[in-house]
């Protein structure tokens, strides 16, 4: 191994952002889609956990990650539309049903799980894009996954989604005032059954990313609240996907501080790096609600239906 | 140019639309009641009647809302079904509701646009601009299409309502009290445009109003409910406003506001070069030198969104200022439960169910805000659920509060009758000063009436009083001395006496 010094500080963070960003570019997206709707799924780390079982089973039994990664992706929207469903029906409350189907999915993945944990299924491609280098750290910081790439078009499909077309505009209406939604003869339930069912696909691919990639094994800490974590991201990101996609990058970039500082041969306190992503996402919240000054001004972009922000 | 395209089973021209026998009946109760009304084409027409006269029931049985307990409705003579709202629209129906139906994140080109029932599934943003711009162009006024209508203020999306209405191509408008958040002068410029429309046999429409000045100004004909009933109409050019108050409210008193008494005292509120920003954060509120002494009434006029939202919520502590000082009887003043209890302050906000009350808790509770931790000049730990029950009967029934019980939750009562739950509360005991906003926005005009003698009843009783209304007629009538709010600080102020109207009018649209 080329020794490089310091320079693998950078490239770790690189790295890192390429790599651990994606399951949260595909799940705060997801969120992003539902919650623009009206509706909060906090589910979402169950449906991600559930994905990666699923996907790396279906992906051990055929051979195929890909197959894997659709069969992830059905699972997911399976569990996104049994929260849009039971939602639908008066005084039940999204956050709640969000909390059950989180331990939910998580309880039925390790269930089915179980037999997986042992098993070699194959991984996704990754495209070597550092092939023009001979240093191996930049040819493995630019080993990048196709899911990767399908991330980043995605926000921006998304974000063009949202306000250039019928669906888009629907989606936005539903989310912001379900009374006018109505007067204009949208079924405001049927919006968000199908907003939440998408999210739950994208979380599902997500998380058969996480068993079929990185870290590439299945086994039931493999997501460690990053569902969640996701899901506070659409905040953070004021519910915009392509601000989802950054803050997403932010976030893995900033997880990756840590063992590159540690790998580098700082042994003191690098421990507190790892807690960089919590801190710079903290502290960015904070300097971005305050930017106003004034505490009277409501967060422009929150979606006026949010059960959070009504 | 892009139109919207037109149903074709809607007609080029004004609808003329007509019920039988309508009747709409709620358990036992009939909100409705054999109601049969003709509203030619092309003419302008006025639903007149007081809060629950079933102004709104007969509306909502137009438009598809309600399906009648019987009764039909025909258009252009012929019977037809309107199960659901959307079969109205299909029928060239549309409605311009009390509450606004906007989107508000949406820009108001995006609120058009998605408005259509044949929204394109990709949005071309380039031609729908073009094809709106060749649409405003026909229309009298102009609403900005590119800003969030969140930040619009309510006489620009009440335009906004109307405007969506044409643009959707619909023939037969109900209108329901569109006006109550205009200027007379944007109110005149309104009506005198659906006028000119039903005039050309384009438009027919519905108006559901309480003013009479825009009923003699620009309708041709009235119907008149009450109790459910259609107990009258006919020709506005027959009949006299006071035989349709008459028709309106039956065999009633009208509270008439109380004699004013000539009775100046000290300052009670003063503010002196107080600065806040506004709701939108970009301009600044700046009052300076803004007096209100005991025993009269100052009343604030200006158009909506001029910075009077923002004066209140200073006033009443919802907003932090930045700078300057807000004093009461001397002593600085930051409106908290204390301060006002200790001067003796009170308020009236507008949308009360929102600024005055928790809408789910009880009327009782409501009613019992200001005294629930207090008796007799010391505080309580316990809360006093026999004295809670005692006192909020007796102000229920003094101040004619209709509510099924006084553990119904407040939200569950009309708009009037929320009014009046914290007119109770805020006018019993001492009142040093009164801050009121927009006290009789949407209600009728028995309620409007009871109100201002409250108001006024309370200035003679050497209350201070700050009126901040978006209703011109209200502050000639109450106030002593009149200020005009324009652009986030005051810039005019007359006596209310020999007050120059258009003078006022000119401050108010901001040319002086």
């Amino acid at each position: 191994m080329t020794d490089i010094g310091y320079w693998g500080v950078p490239l770790a963070i690189l790295g890192g952002a390429i790599r651990v960003s994606t399951p949260f570019i595909f799940v705060s997206i997801g969120e992003c889609i539902t919650e623009r709707s009206g509706r909060i799924n906090l589910g979402l780390e169950g449906t991600l956990v559930f994905g990666a079982m699923s996907g790396y089973a279906v992906a051990y039994h055929t051979d195929s990650a890909w197959a894997g990664t659709l069969a992830a992706a059905f699972a997911g929207l399976l569990f996104g539309l049994l929260h849009g469903w039971i939602c639908k029906f008066p005084k039940v409350n999204d956050i709640a049903i969000g909390i059950a189907l989180m331990i939910f999915g998580s309880g039925l993945a390790f269930f089915f799980g179980k037999p997986y944990v042992q098993p070699v299924a194959p991984d996704l491609p990754a495209i070597p894009l550092g092939f023009w280098s001979d240093i191996p750290q930049l040819q493995a910081a630019l080993n990048v996954n196709v899911l990767f790439l399908v991330g980043i078009a995605l926000a921006f499909a998304a974000s063009w989604m949202l306000k250039n077309t019928r669906i888009g505009l629907t989606i936005r209406v539903a989310g912001d005032s379900a009374d006018a939604a109505r007067a204009l003869g949208i079924d405001v339930n049927r919006v968000r059954l199908w907003s939440t069912g998408v999210g739950g696909a994208l979380a599902g691919i997500g998380g058969a990313y996480l068993s079929l990639y990185y870290p590439g094994s299945w086994n039931e800490g493999i997501s460690s609240g990053q569902g969640l974590m996701a899901v506070a991201l659409v905040i953070f990101a004021r519910w915009s996907p392509v601000n989802c996609l950054y803050a997403s990058l932010l976030f893995g970039g900033a997880g990756a501080l840590g063992p590159a500082l540690q790998s580098v041969g700082i042994s003191q306190g690098y421990y507190l790096f790892y807690a960089a992503p919590y801190v710079l996402t903290l502290g960015l919240l904070v300097a971005t609600s305050s930017a106003g000054g004034s505490a009277t001004r409501a967060i422009t972009a929150a979606p006026g239906e949010l059960s959070i922000t009504k | 140019m892009k139109v919207p395209p037109q149903d074709n089973r809607i007609p080029d021209r004004a609808l003329a639309v007509s019920t039988h026998g309508m009747t709409m009946r709620f358990a036992n109760f009939y909100a409705l009641r054999d109601a049969s009304i003709t509203i030619a084409a092309g003419s302008f027409h006025v639903l007149l009647g007081e809060n629950g006269a079933g102004k709104s029931t007969l509306v909502k049985c137009m438009m598809g809302f309600y399906r009648p307990t019987s009764g039909q409705i025909s258009i252009d003579g012929q019977e037809v079904d309107i199960p659901d709202p959307r079969a109205a629209h299909e029928l060239g129906l549309g409605m311009v509701y009390q509450h606004f139906t906007l989107v508000p994140s949406l820009t108001a080109a995006e609120n058009l646009v998605i408005s259509r029932a044949d929204a394109p599934a990709r949005i071309d943003w380039k031609t729908e601009r073009e094809g709106l711009a060749a649409f405003m162009e026909k229309m009298p006024f102009k609403v900005p299409l590119g800003i969030p209508v969140g930040r619009l203020a309510a006489g620009e999306k009440q335009k906004l309502e109307l405007l969506k209405q044409l643009y959707l191509g619909r023939r037969f408008l109900i209108l329901d009290e569109p006006t109550s958040v205009l200027t007379p002068a944007e109110a005149d410029e309104l009506l005198g445009m659906v006028r000119g429309l039903t005039e050309a046999g384009e438009l027919t429409c519905l108006m559901i109003s309480h003013k009479f000045r825009e009923v003699t100004a620009f309708a041709d004909e009235v119907s008149v409910l009450r109790r459910g009933e259609h107990v009258g109409g006919g020709k506005v050019s027959d009949l006299s406003t006071s035989e349709m108050a008459a028709m309106m409210i039956g065999d009633k008193e009208l509270v008439r506001p109380a004699a004013r008494l000539p009775f100046i005292g000290k300052p009670v509120l003063e503010m002196a070069g107080a600065k806040a920003p506004d709701r939108s954060g970009l301009k600044t509120i700046e009052i300076d030198g803004l007096a209100v002494k005991s025993g009269e009434v100052v009343g604030i006029a200006g158009v909506s969104g001029n910075g009077q939202m923002e004066l209140m919520e200073l006033l009443t502590g919802q907003r932090p200022l930045e700078k300057g000082a807000i004093r009461v009887k001397g002593a600085a003043y930051r409106a908290s439960r204390e301060e006002a209890r200790r001067f003796n302050v009170r308020y009236l906000p507008e949308e009360p169910l929102k600024n005055a009350c928790a809408p789910k808790m009880t009327v009782a509770e409501n009613i019992y805000f200001r005294d629930f931790d207090f008796l007799g000049g010391k505080t309580q730990f316990w809360l006093d659920g026999r004295r809670m029950k005692q006192e909020a009967g007796r102000l229920v029934g003094e101040y004619k509060v209709k509510t099924a019980s006084l553990n119904a939750p407040i939200a569950s009562l009309s708009g009037g009758n929320v009014q009046r739950a914290v007119l109770a509360r805020e006018f019993t005991g001492a009142v040093d000063l009164l801050v009121i906003a927009n006290p009789c926005f949407g209600l009728d005009f028995s309620a409007v009436a009871e109100i201002r003698a409250r108001i006024m009843a309370a200035r003679n009783a050497g209350a201070a009083v700050l009126l901040i209304s978006e209703d011109l007629d209200e502050i000639l009538e109450l106030s002593d001395r009149i200020l005009v709010m324009s652009d986030g600080h005051i810039a005019y102020e007359t006596p209310a006496e020999g007050a120059d109207i258009g003078e006022i009018g000119r401050h108010m649209a901001g040319h002086h």
